[in-house]
């Protein structure tokens, strides 16, 4: 019954770290697939935290936070569109900028603003997203088995969790059955065809960057508002090239973007749990070989397992037209 | 004349310094087929993408069915009814065909309305006008007249009366062709008017009813296709007589310069796209090889050129092996001899922002007539190129010029030049007309020719039926990596067109 406990409580820890990874997954999604190489998730999901902390804490409301997130995130996304839609510029040199961009601002302000070292004062109840308690919840709790899995897993996570993993068939559906998505994917493989077909390539290009944003945004916001209580230097530690790295294995597709976030989410719970507890014949593993799993794991199974990750044609390319 | 689908009045286009197109004045008649030939260059392209909406005229107005129409961007076109066919097919090749033909007329937010119009509307043309097309298979698993076919019924469902067809024959085998003529005709008898845009006399003769001929972005004539010879028209196009066979003499083959021997290769994604090939070219003998493209001739060329490794088999260069399984590469084969225009030649066969004369030299800039010491003699180069300039008639002749400037066929005589006057034993040509108008068509055959005659083995590959049969002593047939058959010169344009489709002789007699 320890084991199962243990079991079910890294399960849900892997569930409420996996949540930034799969909302900066999906927001790379709705970019790459368009044709707009996206290396600034980690940016904009620092600065979408950064506001988030600071808007939450200065208003006392939850909301006001996550608007300020979405907001921030979407306007940096905007600069990355229109550097590399309207200017043709190189994508991952205007997404590396704005990580560097969204780094050094969010500590200055931080620090100019509140003098505690670059983080956002800690947030109260009002102005985070607490836990929800599912119904029946507390009622099912002692039913043998299912009724822990319930309570534990499904139940007692806050509001953007829930709203993270229904993302997941939201999205597959807008690419596969709406007008949007189909004008997506098409501009993503061949652009050309998209122009002759009279249809905007920039245009589609912004809202999917604008998509992007918003999705990067709620990934701040979570970190700062729901997983943590307030901005904290650095607080995204990667998470968004871990998103990238999530993007190419589920090989930029919506159900496998969920579970490439949970693999990825599942050895970071791993991690944190392993730390000073020696494994049997190896001994105590260094917590940076764990933390360096999902980059290992992410080469190995490209290289060899899953054949090949074949990234949207169009990808990286500036559309010019041709003469 | 009332009964003119398109009326174009004075339209006028300049890019910069070209003048692409100048006071075109011309009238389409409802109807018909109407044919516009033209040298590269001479501004068909730009003409029909002002028509749909790709370019804006700097001056001049567009009449569609008498009305004027501003033609801002494609929707207007469309909405005009007008539709285009590319010449590079505007399809996402991992789409399926439905959802290739509903991108941008989606009917609404969600698909699934659309999704049925499409499938009724499909199966609505394929009554009436024969074009069947599975609306679930994905583009890329098609061949390409199929993905021309999903064009063509792309203008159609959006309404499209007038279509344009831009050198819609560049990929297809000659039974494609006729079958796409057959589709036209067809379309023309249901009152669509039609606008088949080429460089292929034949084609004007076979299908058109009328025909303009664009020079130097001017109309300089329009006729009916019945009253003009080909004759005539090409040398309307080139605006000087052009001779259209190639007069050559008996080949005198000598010995083997080139053998290969059960040769295997894969293409990048690994799959066997050369199988068990085997052939030799004898000095003074054109050895062409024929077949739609994709058929494994690229693949072919490139593992005797030393550019691609070979899984297996033999090639042997004037009597001595090529380890073309193993380390053979392009450097050394050069300096054996063997030299390969290739068929692309802006990837493989130009730097295009490089300057003429460096281009010139590309691949042989370690040959010490270039050098000064371990520096390049540029005064040396820039001399040596001009006198290939003047040899080969380049214009502009300045080699100084960028390489990106010249147009197609002087960039392709760049490439001849530097590989021909190497002097080598073998000459692999692949492609070697490729985007190059009709004059220099035919010096670019001369030299072929030239070298032949100076008993060199010249390999040749190309797509173009035409040039195979006009230029080869013997023709070999490429059809999915094998060799399908080999016939002589005085083959009938049919017989190696059955070759081309993977239709065995055997098969074919009975």
């Amino acid at each position: 019954m320890d084991a199962y406990v243990t079991l079910i409580q890294l399960l849900d820890s892997t569930i409420r770290l996996s949540v930034p990874l799969l909302f900066a997954c999906l927001a790379g999604l709705y970019s790459e697939r368009s044709g707009i190489f996206d290396i600034g998730l980690e940016g904009k999901m620092l600065a979408g935290a950064f506001a988030a902390g600071t808007a939450a804490y200065l208003t006392d409301s939850a909301m006001a936070g996550l608007l300020a997130a979405v907001l921030v995130s979407v306007l940096l996304g905007l600069v990355h569109g229109f550097a590399s839609i309207t200017h043709r510029g190189n994508q991952i040199v205007s997404g590396v900028a704005i990580n560097f961009i969204a780094a050094g601002t969010t500590v200055i302000l931080g620090q100019a603003w509140f003098r505690q070292g670059g983080r956002t004062p800690s947030l109260p109840a009002a102005a985070r997203f607490g836990d929800l308690q599912l119904p029946g919840a507390e009622a099912l709790r002692d039913v043998p088995v299912i009724g822990y899995i319930y309570s534990e897993l499904i139940s007692g996570h806050s509001i953007l969790v829930y709203l993270a993993f229904l993302m997941v068939p939201f999205t597959w559906w807008v690419l596969q059955r709406t007008r949007f998505g189909l004008r997506l994917r098409a501009v993503g493989e061949n652009p050309a065809a998209v122009d002759t077909a009279g249809i905007s390539v920039p245009w589609l290009r912004y809202r999917a960057v604008i998509c992007c944003g918003i999705l990067c945004g709620l990934a701040g916001s979570y970190l700062a508002q729901a997983q943590g209580a307030g901005f904290v230097k650095d607080m995204t530690a990667g998470k968004g090239y871990i998103a990238l790295a999530a993007l190419i294995f589920a090989k930029w597709r919506p159900v496998n973007a969920m579970f490439a976030c949970l693999l990825f989410g599942f050895l970071d719970a791993l991690a944190i749990r392993m730390q000073g507890h020696p494994l049997p014949l190896i001994g105590e593993v260094p917590v940076q070989f764990m933390q360096a799993l999902p980059y290992v794991l992410t080469v190995v199974l490209l290289a060899g397992f899953i054949g090949k990750a074949i990234p949207p044609r169009a990808g990286g390319v500036p559309y010019v037209k041709e003469r | 004349m009332a009964r003119a689908a398109i009326e174009l009045i004075g339209i006028d286009k300049r890019f910069g310094l070209v003048h692409a197109n100048r006071d075109i004045n011309l009238a389409i008649e409802r109807g018909t087929i109407h044919g516009i030939i033209g040298e590269n260059g001479a501004g068909k392209s730009t003409l029909m993408s002002i028509l749909y909406g790709f370019y804006q005229a700097d001056r001049g107005e567009i009449r569609v069915n008498g009305k004027k129409v501003a033609i801002i961007d494609p929707n207007a076109a469309i909405a005009a009814g007008i539709g285009m066919v590319h010449q590079h097919f505007m399809l996402v090749e991992n789409f399926t065909v439905l959802e290739n033909i509903m991108l941008g007329v989606e009917g609404a937010p969600l698909l699934s309305k659309g999704i049925a119009k499409v499938r009724a509307t499909l199966r609505r043309l394929e009554e009436e006008y024969g074009l069947e097309v599975d609306p679930d298979a994905l583009i890329e698993d098609l061949p390409l007249g199929l993905q021309q076919r999903v064009e063509i019924l792309k203008a159609l469902y959006r309404g499209a009366d007038i279509l344009i067809l831009d050198e819609p024959t560049g990929v297809l085998t000659p039974a494609e062709a006729d079958h796409l003529f057959r589709i036209l005709r067809k379309l023309k008898e249901q009152g669509k008017t039609i606008v088949l845009i080429t460089h292929k006399l034949r084609e004007i003769k076979a299908v058109t009813d009328n025909v303009s001929v664009m020079r130097q972005g001017e109309i300089v004539a329009t006729l009916k296709t019945k009253d003009a010879s080909v004759e005539e028209l090409a040398e309307l196009m080139v605006g000087r007589r052009v001779l259209l066979r190639v007069d050559k003499g008996a080949a005198k083959p000598g010995e083997v310069k080139l053998a290969v021997e059960n040769l295997t290769v894969r293409d990048n994604r690994g799959c066997v796209v050369v199988e068990n090939v085997s052939f030799n070219v004898r000095a003074g003998e054109i050895v062409g090889i024929a077949g739609v493209a994709g058929n494994g001739q690229s693949e072919l060329i490139e593992a005797i050129a030393g550019i691609r490794r070979a899984v297996s088999g033999k090639v042997t260069l004037d009597g001595r092996p090529v380890d073309v399984t193993g380390r053979a590469n392009p450097a050394e084969l050069r300096q054996r001899g063997l030299a390969h225009v290739p068929e692309d030649r802006h990837h493989m066969g130009l730097v295009l922002p490089f300057e003429e004369s460096e281009n010139a030299i590309l691949g042989y800039h370690d040959d010490p007539r270039y050098l000064k010491g371990p520096f390049l003699d540029i005064e040396a180069i820039r001399a040596d190129a001009q006198k290939k300039i003047a040899q080969y008639d380049i214009r502009p002749a300045d080699a100084r010029l960028k390489t990106a400037n010249f147009s197609g066929g002087n960039q392709q005589k760049i490439v001849l030049a530097r590989e021909i006057e190497r002097d080598p034993s073998v000459l692999i040509v692949a492609q070697p007309t490729r985007g190059v108008d009709v004059g220099a068509i035919e010096f670019i055959h001369r030299r072929i020719i030239e070298m032949r005659d100076a008993g060199k083995a010249v390999l040749l590959v190309s797509v173009e039926l035409d040039e195979i049969r006009s230029l080869s002593d013997r023709i070999l047939v490429m059809f999915a990596g094998r060799i399908a058959g080999e016939c002589g010169p005085e083959a009938s344009e049919g017989e190696i067109g059955l070759l081309m489709a993977g239709v065995e002789k055997k098969a074919a007699a009975e």
